[in-house]
C-alpha cells in the first residue's frame, strides 16, 4: 500500500445499484456499519471480495463497490475458500443469512471455520426465511407459527455462536443491528483477526419477523437483556452493573446478584482462552427464556491459518523439488526409448 | 537366473492376452502391473484392463471378491487389452469360476492347485472340483501347487507361514516371467526397492519370484517358453501411463501452458481419486489441491479460484457431477473458466463404482436446470487423457466457460505405452486479463469479444475494475442484474451461441475410410481402440468399413453433419443405452444404429465386428 494517506468515505464503497431491501429492514444498518468501517479503516476496495449465497442478506455484494460474487444457496463459504486459497492477499468477506449459512450451507460453514480459512463471515440472523416470504428457519424458536409451520415449529433451533464454538472457530462475535458502534467494533476486530472470523448479527426482518429481537435490543431493556462481553473484566450487566455471571458447580453459567455474591465470584471473560469450554458456557446463557444474551467477542484465539499453511507447503515443495519442470515430470518413472 | 539361462529355445509369439485372477487380497493388480511394466520396458506394445470389486475386502474366497488384471502384450501396434484371454491364471476356485467363461477355447489355464480344497470350492459354489470333473476339457490345464511351493521356497527365511503364503503372487509372476521370457532384473530391483523397509517380506517375495521362475525352467510343463519381440513403435521415449495419471499431468501441463496456477478441488470418489492424489504431489508447479467437505464445495472452490484468476478444476465421477450441477449452472452464468472432470463409472446411483460406463453423456449435455450449455471433451485412450485435459482447459480459458471433460473407469485405470510429447510442441494457451476500463471510464464485465463471445476476465486486486458477478440474469454488457424478458432471451441465445461457436475452433472429425465404405462406425470416448480394432478385423475379412471418432461432443465438429450424410449406414457403439446415437439422430436426422453394452466392462472388438457384419 502507498504511504500517501488516502481518505475514504462511505460513498467510496457504494455502488450505482439501487438498494432493494424492504424499507425499514435491518440490513440497511448493517450495510451502513460495514461501509463506515471500511472508510474508517481505509480498506482498499479493489483488494476486497464479498461473496454471498442466496437470500435477502446475500444481495449485499451488489451494494459494495468492491469485487463480488453472488453465488448459490449455501455455498458462499466454499466459493470464498476458493478465492482466499488462490489469492491469500485479498480481503474476503462472506455475507449470508441464517437459512443460507445454517441450513442449506451448514456444512460449508463449519468446515470453513474448522479449517480456519481467513474469511470474515458475517451471518445476518433474522430467525426467518425472508426472500421466500416467511418460513421458519434453523434459528426460529420452537413453536413459531409461520406459513410452513401453522401448528408451530417443532424444530430445535441452532444457537449460532455455540455451533461456531463447536466447529472451533478462532474468532466468534455477536452484535445486533440496533447498535452501530457494537457492529463496527466486532467487525473491526473480525477484520483484524487472522483466520476465520464468524460474526452473528441479530437483524430485524420487519416484514416477516418484526420485533424478533425487540425484547433484547429495545433501548429500555438492553441494559438488562444484553451482556456486553469485555475481555479481562468480570461479566456483569444491568443499568448499574448489579447483575453478573458466575459458574456453578457443573461449570455452567448462572446469573447472580453482584451485591450478594461479591465481584470476586464473577466469571472474568477471557477471549483468548484457547479451550472453548467457557466460551461455550457463556453462549448457552441465552438458551433460557427471559435470560440475557451476551454480545461482543466470545473467542479470539490464534491457530495456523489455512491459506498460509497452503502457501507454506507450496514454498516448501519448490524449495525441496525446485521449480516444476514439465518435461521431467512426464518422463518420471521408468521410460524406454525406441530408435 | 537370467532369461538366456534356459536351455530351451523360446518360440516367438505375435501377442498374448493374459488374465491374472485371484482373491482381492491375493495381489493380482500388483502382479499384473509388474508384468505390464516389465513388458513395456521390454518394448512390447500393450493395453491393460484392471477389474476389481468395489469392496476393499470382499469376503475372501467368494466370487464377489475376485479381482483380475488383463493385459495384452504384442510385437506390433495394438489398440485393446484383447477380447478373450488366451492365458488365465486362477489363484483360487472363485477366480476360476468368475473368469473361465471368458478364456478363449484352447486357452491355457494355470491354477494354484493348493487352493482347490473343499472349503474354497464350497465358498466359490462348486459341488465338485472343476479340476477333476472334466468340465475344463476345452482348455490346457496346468496345475501348480503355488502355495506350497512358495512356503517351501521361503521356509529358511523365518517368515511365518501365514505371511509367506502372501508371496504366492510373486511365484505366479516368476512363472509367467519365465514362460514369456521377460527380463527378471527389473522385477528383482523393484522388489528390493519396494520392500526395502520390510526385510522379511522382501526376502519372501524375492524367494517366491525366483522359485516361480526356476520352476518354469525345470518342471517341463511346457515344451519351451515363448517370446514376444518388441513392437516397432514410432521412435521416441516412452513410458507406461494410466488415464488418471495422464489426466493429472494434463492439468499440470495446462497450467504451465497458460502460465496460470492450477487449483484442483475434489472430494474422494472412485475412480477419480487418483487424480487428486497425483496432483497433490505437484505443489512445486504451483498446483493447489483441496480435499473439500463435499462435491458441491469442490465446485464452489473451483468457481472462487477461477474468479481469482486460477485455472480451476474440480474432478469427480458421475454421482459427484449430479451434486455439482447447480454450481456448473452458476459457472455458465458468471462465464468463468472451469473444468469439471467426470471419470465415468457404472450408474445410476452408486451403481458399479469400480466399473466403467459412458452413460454420463446426456448428463454432461443437459444435466443442469435452465438452458446451461457446456462444451464437452472426451478422451479416447489412457494417454490421450493428457491431451484431452489440455484441450478442455484451453476451451474453458479461451471462452470463459465451464467445460466437462469425460473419461471413464476403463481409461482411468487402464494403461498403455505413451510416446512422450515434446513439451515445446504443446499448444500455447494464451490468457489475457482485463487491466483497463473497457467502456469509457467504466468496466463492463459482460462486454464480449465479438469473435469468441467470451467476456473479459478482470481479477480482484485490479484497481478501477471492481465488479460483481452472480447467478441472477444480467444485462449483456454491464452485467447488472436484469429481469427484462427480452434481455433474458438475448442472454440465453448469447450463451448458446458462444458454445456453438467453438465448433469453428476445433479440429474437424477425421474419417478413416480407405475403401469408400457405405457403413460408418461412429464412436466417442474410450471405445476408440476397440472400435478401430473391430474395423480393422472387418476390413481384414474383406469388408469396407469407415471409422470416425468424436473428441468433442459439444459442440460437434463443424463437418460432422456432412460426414454423416455421406454414409447410408451409421453404427454407434457406446457403453450406455444409446446416448450419442440419440444426439446425432436429433441433430442430423441420420438413421444411426445403436450398439450398446452396459456390463461395466468395455466392448470386445468381436462384439463390434459382429454388429458391423450384420449391418453390411
Ligand atoms: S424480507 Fe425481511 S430480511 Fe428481507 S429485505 Fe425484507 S425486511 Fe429485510
Amino acid at each position: 500500500m502507498s504511504e500517501q494517506a488516502v481518505t475514504f468515505t462511505r460513498k467510496d464503497y457504494q455502488t450505482d445499484q439501487e438498494v432493494r431491501w424492504c424499507p425499514g429492514c435491518g440490513d440497511y444498518s448493517i450495510l451502513a456499519a460495514v461501509q463506515l468501517l471500511f472508510a474508517e479503516q481505509g480498506i482498499q476496495p479493489e483488494n476486497t471480495v464479498f461473496v454471498s449465497g442466496i437470500g435477502c442478506a446475500a444481495r449485499f455484494p451488489y451494494y459494495m463497490e468492491t469485487y463480488g460474487i453472488h453465488s448459490i444457496h449455501g455455498r458462499a463459504p466454499a466459493v470464498a475458500t476458493g478465492v482466499k486459497l488462490a489469492r491469500p492477499e485479498l480481503d474476503v468477506w462472506v455475507i449470508g443469512g441464517d437459512g443460507d449459512m445454517l441450513s442449506i450451507g451448514g456444512n460449508h460453514l463449519i468446515h470453513a471455520l474448522r479449517r480456519n480459512v481467513g474469511l470474515k463471515i458475517v451471518m445476518f440472523n433474522n430467525q426467518i426465511y425472508g426472500l421466500t416470504k416467511g418460513q421458519y428457519s434453523p434459528t426460529s424458536e420452537q413453536g413459531k407459527i409461520t406459513k410452513s409451520s401453522p401448528f408451530g415449529s417443532i424444530d430445535q433451533p441452532f444457537n449460532p455462536v455455540s455451533l461456531a464454538l463447536g466447529a472451533e472457530a478462532t474468532f466468534i462475535a455477536r452484535a445486533h443491528d440496533m447498535d452501530r458502534k457494537l457492529m463496527m467494533d466486532v467487525l473491526r476486530r473480525a477484520h483484524e483477526h487472522e483466520g476465520a472470523a464468524f460474526v452473528e448479527i441479530y437483524q430485524n426482518c420487519n416484514v416477516f419477523n418484526d420485533g424478533a429481537f425487540e425484547g433484547l435490543t429495545a433501548k429500555d431493556v438492553r441494559a438488562d437483556m444484553l451482556i456486553d462481553l469485555k475481555h479481562g473484566e468480570p461479566i456483569r450487566f444491568g443499568a448499574e452493573g448489579e447483575k453478573g455471571v458466575a459458574l456453578n458447580e457443573f461449570g455452567e453459567c448462572v446469573i447472580v446478584d453482584v451485591a450478594e455474591v461479591g465481584v470476586d465470584r464473577l466469571l472474568v471473560h477471557d477471549e483468548h482462552r484457547y479451550d472453548p469450554t467457557l466460551a461455550f458456557a457463556i453462549s448457552r446463557l441465552a438458551e433460557h427464556p427471559g435470560m440475557p444474551t451476551p454480545v461482543g467477542v466470545f473467542r479470539d484465539v490464534a491457530r495456523p491459518v489455512y491459506e498460509v499453511q497452503s502457501q507454506q507447503q507450496l514454498a516448501l515443495a519448490s524449495e525441496r523439488d525446485g521449480a516444476g519442470d514439465l518435461a521431467k515430470l512426464i518422463a518420471s518413472g521408468s521410460t524406454w526409448t525406441v530408435n | 537366473m537370467t532369461p538366456d539361462s534356459t536351455s530351451l529355445k523360446p518360440e516367438p509369439l505375435k501377442q498374448v492376452v493374459i488374465r491374472f485372477a485371484g482373491d482381492s487380497g491375493d495381489g493380482m493388480q500388483l502382479t499384473g502391473d509388474r508384468f505390464t511394466d516389465v513388458s513395456a520396458a521390454f518394448g512390447n506394445d500393450l493395453q491393460t484392463l484392471p477389474n476389481y470389486p468395489a469392496e476393499i475386502r470382499a469376503p475372501a474366497g467368494t466370487v464377489n471378491g475376485v479381482s483380475s488384471f488383463q493385459v495384452q502384450i504384442s510385437d506390433h501396434d495394438i489398440l485393446t487389452p484383447g477380447d478373450l484371454p488366451t492365458v488365465l491364471v486362477a489363484m483360487n476356485p472363485a477366480a476360476l469360476k468368475a473368469n473361465i467363461g471368458e478364456l478363449a477355447p484352447g486357452g491355457t489355464l494355470l491354477v494354484n492347485a493348493d487352493a482347490f480344497e473343499e472349503r474354497n470350492l464350497e465358498k466359490a459354489g462348486y459341488q465338485a472340483s472343476p479340476l477333476e470333473d472334466g468340465s475344463l476339457s476345452a482348455f490346457r490345464v496346468i496345475q501348480v501347487p503355488m502355495t506350497s511351493m512358495t512356503l517351501e521356497a521361503t521356509r529358511e527365511l523365518g517368515v511365518k507361514p501365514r505371511d509367506a503364503e502372501r508371496s504366492k503372487n510373486f511365484f505366479a509372476l516368476g512363472l509367467l516371467s519365465w514362460l514369456y521370457t521377460r527380463p527378471v532384473e527389473p522385477t528383482i530391483a523393484w522388489i528390493e526397492k519396494q520392500f526395502a523397509k520390510r526385510e522379511l517380506v522382501l526376502g519372501a517375495n524375492l524367494a517366491a519370484f525366483k522359485a516361480g521362475y526356476n520352476f518354469g525352467d525345470t518342471a517341463e510343463l511346457w515344451e519351451h517358453p515363448y517370446e514376444i519381440a518388441p513392437a516397432s513403435l514410432a521412435p521416441g521415449t516412452y513410458r507406461q501411463i494410466t488415464g488418471n495419471l495422464a489426466t493429472a499431468y494434463g492439468f499440470v501441463a495446462a497450467g504451465y501452458l497458460s502460465k496460470l496456477p492450477v487449483t484442483y478441488a475434489s472430494y474422494p470418489i472412485t475412480p477419480a481419486s487418483d487424480v487428486l492424489h497425483e496432483l497433490s504431489k505437484h505443489k512445486n508447479f504451483g498446483v493447489r489441491t483441496l480435499q473439500c467437505e463435499d462435491e458441491i464445495s469442490a465446485a464452489g472452490v473451483a468457481i472462487g479460484a477461477a474468479f481469482a484468476g486460477h485455472l480451476a478444476v474440480t474432478g469427480t465421477s458421475g454421482p459427484g457431477v449430479d451434486l455439482k450441477s447447480e454450481a456448473m449452472g452458476l459457472a455458465v452464468m458468471v462465464e468463468l473458466p472451469m473444468v469439471v472432470l467426470d471419470v465415468q463409472r457404472g450408474g445410476p446411483s452408486t451403481g458399479l463404482p469400480t466399473k466403467t460406463e459412458q452413460a454420463d453423456l446426456m448428463l454432461a449435455m443437459y444435466g443442469r436446470h435452465g438452458e446451461a450449455p457446456m462444451p464437452i471433451v472426451a478422451a479416447a485412450t489412457p494417454s490421450d487423457c493428457f491431451d484431452a485435459a489440455i484441450e478442455a482447459s484451453r476451451i474453458a480459458l479461451k471462452y470463459r466457460t465451464p467445460v466437462l471433460l469425460l473419461t471413464d473407469g476403463y481409461l482411468a485405470n487402464g494403461a498403455e505405452p505413451w510416446l512422450l510429447p515434446d513439451v515445446e510442441s504443446l499448444p500455447e494457451i494464451s490468457v489475457e486479463f482485463q487491466t483497463e476500463p473497457n467502456h469509457g471510464d467504466d468496466y463492463w464485465p459482460y462486454l464480449r469479444d465479438p469473435e469468441t463471445l467470451a467476456r473479459p476476465w478482470a481479477l480482484p486486486g485490479t484497481p478501477g475494475l471492481m465488479h460483481r458477478v452472480g447467478g441472477i440474469e444480467k444485462q449483456d454488457g454491464t452485467g447488472n442484474v436484469n429481469y427484462d424478458p427480452v434481455n433474458h432471451e438475448t442472454m440465453m441465445h448469447l450463451r448458446q451461441a458462444k458454445v456453438a461457436g467453438i465448433a469453428a475452433d476445433i479440429a474437424p472429425v477425421e474419417v478413416d475410410d480407405p475403401d469408400g465404405a457405405e457403413l460408418l462406425v461412429l464412436g466417442w470416448g474410450s471405445t476408440w481402440g476397440v472400435a478401430q480394432q473391430a474395423v480393422r478385423q472387418a476390413r481384414a475379412a474383406g469388408h469396407k468399413v469407415a471409422h470416425a471418432h468424436l473428441r468433442h461432443l459439444n459442440p460437434f465438429p463443424a463437418n460432422l453433419g456432412e460426414v454423416l450424410a455421406r454414409y447410408p449406414k451409421v453404427l454407434v457403439p457406446e457403453m450406455n443405452l444409446g446416448q450419442l446415437s440419440r444426439l446425432v439422430r436429433a441433430e442430423y436426422l441420420v438413421d444411426a444404429k445403436s450398439l450398446t453394452k452396459v456390463q461395466g466392462l468395455p466392448f470386445r472388438a468381436s462384439e463390434i465386428e459382429n454388429a458391423i457384419l450384420e449391418m453390411i
